[in-house]
């Protein structure tokens, strides 16, 4: 990164000297590539570099924020003027501030982040890479006849952080991923699904076959689906859904949904808010992991932390400001990006798997629905209330029978939560948000009739 | 500082010190190899966001964002890329990028870029930019709008109110020649409110915006009704009712049943099952659902879409596409058969179409795609309440959440927020919000009235593609559906 932590205090200098009392410096840096290979053809290629800078100000209780991909001298002089004019417009919230000196990290742990290989990939090897993907893909069966195309992207970051209160650090990060889109057609009836691999690394990416042939089984298995009568049922999530299930817990736990009256979830720490075989943990420490990193986004230490044990919420999501509102510290869960302060998000979150293989799983259920794809946002945190569009495979007697669409699954988070019955030793826990594949003892499912 | 109500070529060539001919000689280095089309398109967007929460305007940002994009064409192949720093040198390195994807050729074509040009629309004449407007205008605006939810009714607990504003100034130079540049305001006000009554806790929004001056939301639209409340007033009480209401919603039913929707937002309905599939990417590519329908029935021959870029001072509104092309008024479904896509200038040239003007992209770090603007039904000759009268068990639904698609099997979802049970042509309690299912080439075939009330929503859409933003705008007349699945609980 061509900005130096230098240039950051001295910006902070400069803002104090026009009666700024606090402030934070927050800038990012990254590069991006992208090809996609279509029926065995280039479609796209996009490169790109980009920056930005975000500069936080407070004037006492006043704060603002500020961002800019402009970083001349002269922008940021400006920046700095500007930000302090629009401090001083907003009003005085007594819980603003950054975090005391004393609880900023003062040592990092080492994450193995970075992919140091992916240079030595040349443009034509990472268009390669796409197209192997999508002939594996086509190529499992001649009902696979069209496609969305097959993607290979890689991206690294780096982020300077600095603080008036003392604290600075610095942050690098790569991501590789490889997918592709298939398109089967039977009977006039077009079905597309997808599969992918995503990882810090080049060398950790699942193989252009594996990641095909697991996207071309996933198409075909969507092949003549009907419609179901609306009914009572089991409802398995497949693992890779199972964790927006997940998504939706962080987001209700997160410290501003709670002190803002906006989530389920209220007042329940020390309660058993989902059922016993379920532990959620936060690690922002895990080598290699998508959501590590060496401090959040106030510069706090990063740990790993159990949010849910047992079935038992231990612990909100928070920040610095959403844990003053609470009266409890941070959690170490600010994340932020240049165009605002900070804000709550999680790390590794991930749910702890169990032992059950998701066969024995769809054994378990008579009749019921296996959940291979949710659209829609029908999820209210405020009331728990859930309600998604879903794709999926109809279970009899134990076995993956015949496949289903156009239908929705409706319940309620708090007794979603309460009846995951059983839960599968097949997370990834290689994601960020992962979960196993689970099973919800009964959910409304509407379809015909 | 740069003036920014300068025309947009000005602005970039003197803010950036380029010249037309360093434009040319970067259009004519992608263009030295066996490349079909290329385009240049600068961007500079300045935003503000406010938001009221706990009586507080507690957050104020501006943001700064600048860059140029550089793309390549050859056959179906697109080389895209951006850079942030607006210079001759960046210029010419994502020059050679975007011109991987194509052959060395021989020749150098000359590029001689005409002179820039306004868009031939003129839709959103603004004196004075939203963005201009002094901050503490908004923050005085937002602490009103925090009174007046809560005065309404002492179980309004939470009110969140927030204010955005941003001014895009773009110009487009293309290897054919075209400079085009647009100046762009857009603003959107928007009223959150949490009502309480015991352990029961529900919420409502409302909002709107558009591509006007800030007093847009003073002016009362209702005022020669007799209602003489201002938009603003309105956005708050609409948010603080639908709060109150949801206190007293029940558990919406489960299946299938006739489904009433009622005017403006609501047509969303449209954006989802026909809008996406009838995008040409899609269908040149054969993986919609909607492939090969042209000319074919897919909606009753009460139904005809359009999809408008030229309707003044609207959110989806443009004066030029994203790749300079003027906006216009495409008629998608005419009396129930499909007649066009939606085109940017890729597709229509690899279908052999005329263009729609309807190249969007997010931002110069994207590449255009064929997208829509303001889509909508017309209307046709039921009233309302003879639509209502009609049905025998259903429900009414008048506000929605957001919507998805799933384009090649044609399953999309939409939620409502604010829905009332019908039976026997009377409506009855409201419902929680519950998601709808349906198939997009077959949900119009079963749309049995349409009502003569078409209305466009209050300017709040934002559609997302491919990890694109852009804003949109919908519209529809109350109509029914005479069957679509309802994803509730009872």
């Amino acid at each position: 990164m061509q900005f130096q932590i230098e240039q950051a205090k001295e910006l902070l200098k400069s803002a104090k000297a026009q009666g700024a009392t606090e402030g934070d410096v927050l800038v990012v840096e990254g590069d991006s590539f992208s090809t996609q290979v279509r029926l065995d053809d280039v479609e796209k290629i996009s490169s790109a570099r980009g920056k930005s800078l975000g500069l936080r100000l407070f004037f006492g209780k006043r704060s603002a924020v500020t961002s800019t991909s402009d970083l001349s001298p002269a922008s940021l002089e400006r920046l700095v003027t500007d930000t302090c004019t629009l401090a001083k417009i907003a009003e005085e919230d007594e819980f603003c501030g950054l975090p005391a000196a004393e609880t900023c990290a003062t040592t990092f742990p080492k994450l193995d982040l970075v992919d140091h290989e992916i240079g030595k990939l040349s443009i034509d090897e990472k268009i390669e890479l796409a197209r192997k993907t999508e002939r594996a893909a086509l190529s499992e069966d001649p009902r696979l006849n069209n496609s969305e195309g097959a993607d290979f992207s890689h991206s690294y970051n780096e982020i300077l952080y600095a603080a008036s209160n003392g604290f600075s650090g610095a942050n690098q990060g790569s991501g590789v991923s490889l997918s592709v889109s298939p398109i089967a057609s039977q009977d006039g009836q077009m079905q597309r699904d997808y599969w992918y691999s995503s990882k810090r690394k080049v060398q950790e990416l699942d193989s252009p076959q594996a990641v095909g042939q697991k996207a071309a089984q996933r198409t075909l298995r969507r092949l003549g689906a009907r419609k179901i009568k609306t009914q009572q049922a089991p409802v398995i999530f497949e693992a890779d859904i199972a964790s927006s299930i997940l998504g939706h817990l962080a987001s209700a736990l997160s410290g501003y949904s709670i002190y803002k009256n906006t989530s389920f979830l209220i007042d329940q720490i020390e309660k058993q808010i989902m059922s016993s075989n379920i532990t959620v943990y936060d690690d922002p420490t895990l080598p290699s992991g998508f959501g590590s990193r060496p401090f959040d986004g106030e510069g706090l230490p990063s740990y790993k932390k159990i949010i849910v044990e047992n079935g038992i919420l231990k612990s909100y999501l928070l920040d610095t400001y959403s844990g003053k509102k609470l009266g409890r510290p941070s959690t170490g869960n600010a994340v932020r990006g240049t165009g605002g302060g900070p804000s709550v998000g999680v790390s590794n979150f991930h749910l702890l798997p169990g032992e059950t293989t998701p066969d024995e799983i769809i054994a378990s259920v008579q009749s019921g629905l296996y959940i291979t794809e949710l659209i829609g946002f029908g999820v209210n945190l405020i009331t728990g209330d859930y309600s998604r569009g879903a794709a999926g495979i109809w279970i009899e007697n134990g076995e993956l029978a015949y496949p289903v669409e156009e239908l929705t699954i409706a319940g309620n988070l708090k007794d979603m939560f309460q009846q995951i019955e059983l839960l599968g030793n097949d997370a990834d826990l290689s994601k960020k948000v992962a979960a196993p594949t689970l099973k919800i003892t009964q959910m409304m499912i509407a379809g015909n009739g | 500082m740069t003036d920014q109500n300068a025309e947009p070529d000005q602005f970039f060539l003197e803010k950036y010190g380029l010249s037309s001919s360093a434009l040319e000689s970067t259009l004519g280095r992608v263009l030295g190899k066996k490349i079909d089309y290329a385009d240049l398109f600068f961007e500079y967007a300045t935003s503000e966001f406010l938001s009221l929460e706990e009586g507080i305007v507690k957050k104020l940002s501006k943001d700064i964002s600048q860059g140029v994009g550089v793309r390549a064409i050859a056959a179906e192949k697109t080389g895209y890329a951006y850079s942030d720093e607006i210079t001759v040198d960046h210029l010419l390195t994502a020059a050679k990028t975007a011109r991987y994807i194509a052959a060395e050729g021989k020749e150098r074509p000359a590029v001689s870029i005409q002179a820039p040009t306004a868009p031939a629309l003129n839709l959103y004449p603004v004196e004075r930019p939203p963005i201009d407007v002094p901050t503490t205008e908004k923050v005085k605006l937002l602490r009103e709008i925090d009174q007046i939810a809560r005065a309404y009714d002492p179980r309004i607990k939470k009110v969140m109110a927030s204010f955005s504003s941003e001014q895009r100034i773009t110009l487009i130079v293309t290897s054919d020649g075209l400079a085009v540049g647009d100046v762009q305001p857009l603003m959107r006000l928007n009223v959150a409110c949490i009502a309480e009554e015991g352990s029961n806790r529900q919420s409502g929004s409302f909002g709107g915006g558009g591509r006007s001056e800030y007093e847009f939301f003073f002016e009362s639209p209702d005022f020669e009704s007799g209602d003489n409340k201002k938009r603003y007033e309105q956005y708050t009480y609409e948010a603080a009712r639908q709060a109150i209401l949801n206190l007293s919603a029940v558990d919406a039913p489960a299946g299938a049943m006739e489904v009433v929707l009622g005017p403006g937002w609501p047509g969303i309905l449209l954006h989802e099952a026909i809008g996406h599939g009838l995008e040409a990417d899609f269908n040149r590519k054969k993986t919609s659902a909607f492939t090969g329908k042209l000319g074919q029935r897919v909606a009753s021959d009460l139904c005809t879409i359009i999809d408008d870029g030229t309707i003044p001072n609207r959110r989806g509104s443009l004066n030029c596409d994203d790749e300079g092309t003027p906006t216009g008024r495409t008629v998608l479904i005419e009396n129930g058969i499909l007649k066009n896509y939606l085109q940017d200038r890729l597709n229509a040239k690899l279908m052999g179409m005329p263009l729609t003007g309807n190249g969007r992209r997010e931002s110069y770090a994207h590449s255009p795609m064929p997208r829509m603007t303001n889509t909508f039904m017309l209307s046709g000759d039921s009233t309302q309440d003879e639509i209502l009268r009609s049905v025998k068990k259903g429900i009414y639904a008048v506000s929605f959440g957001g919507g998805q698609v799933d384009i090649t099997s044609g399953k999309f979802v939409f939620s409502a927020s604010e829905a009332y049970l019908i039976e026997n042509g009377k409506i009855g309690a409201p419902v929680k919000g519950a998601t709808l299912i349906g198939n997009g080439p077959d949900v119009l075939t079963k749309v049995t009235m349409v009502g003569n009330d078409m209305a466009l929503d209050s300017g709040i859409g934002t559609c997302g593609k491919d990890g694109q933003s852009v804003p949109v705008g919908v519209g529809l007349p109350t109509i029914k559906i005479s069957e679509m699945t309802v994803g509730g609980t009872a």
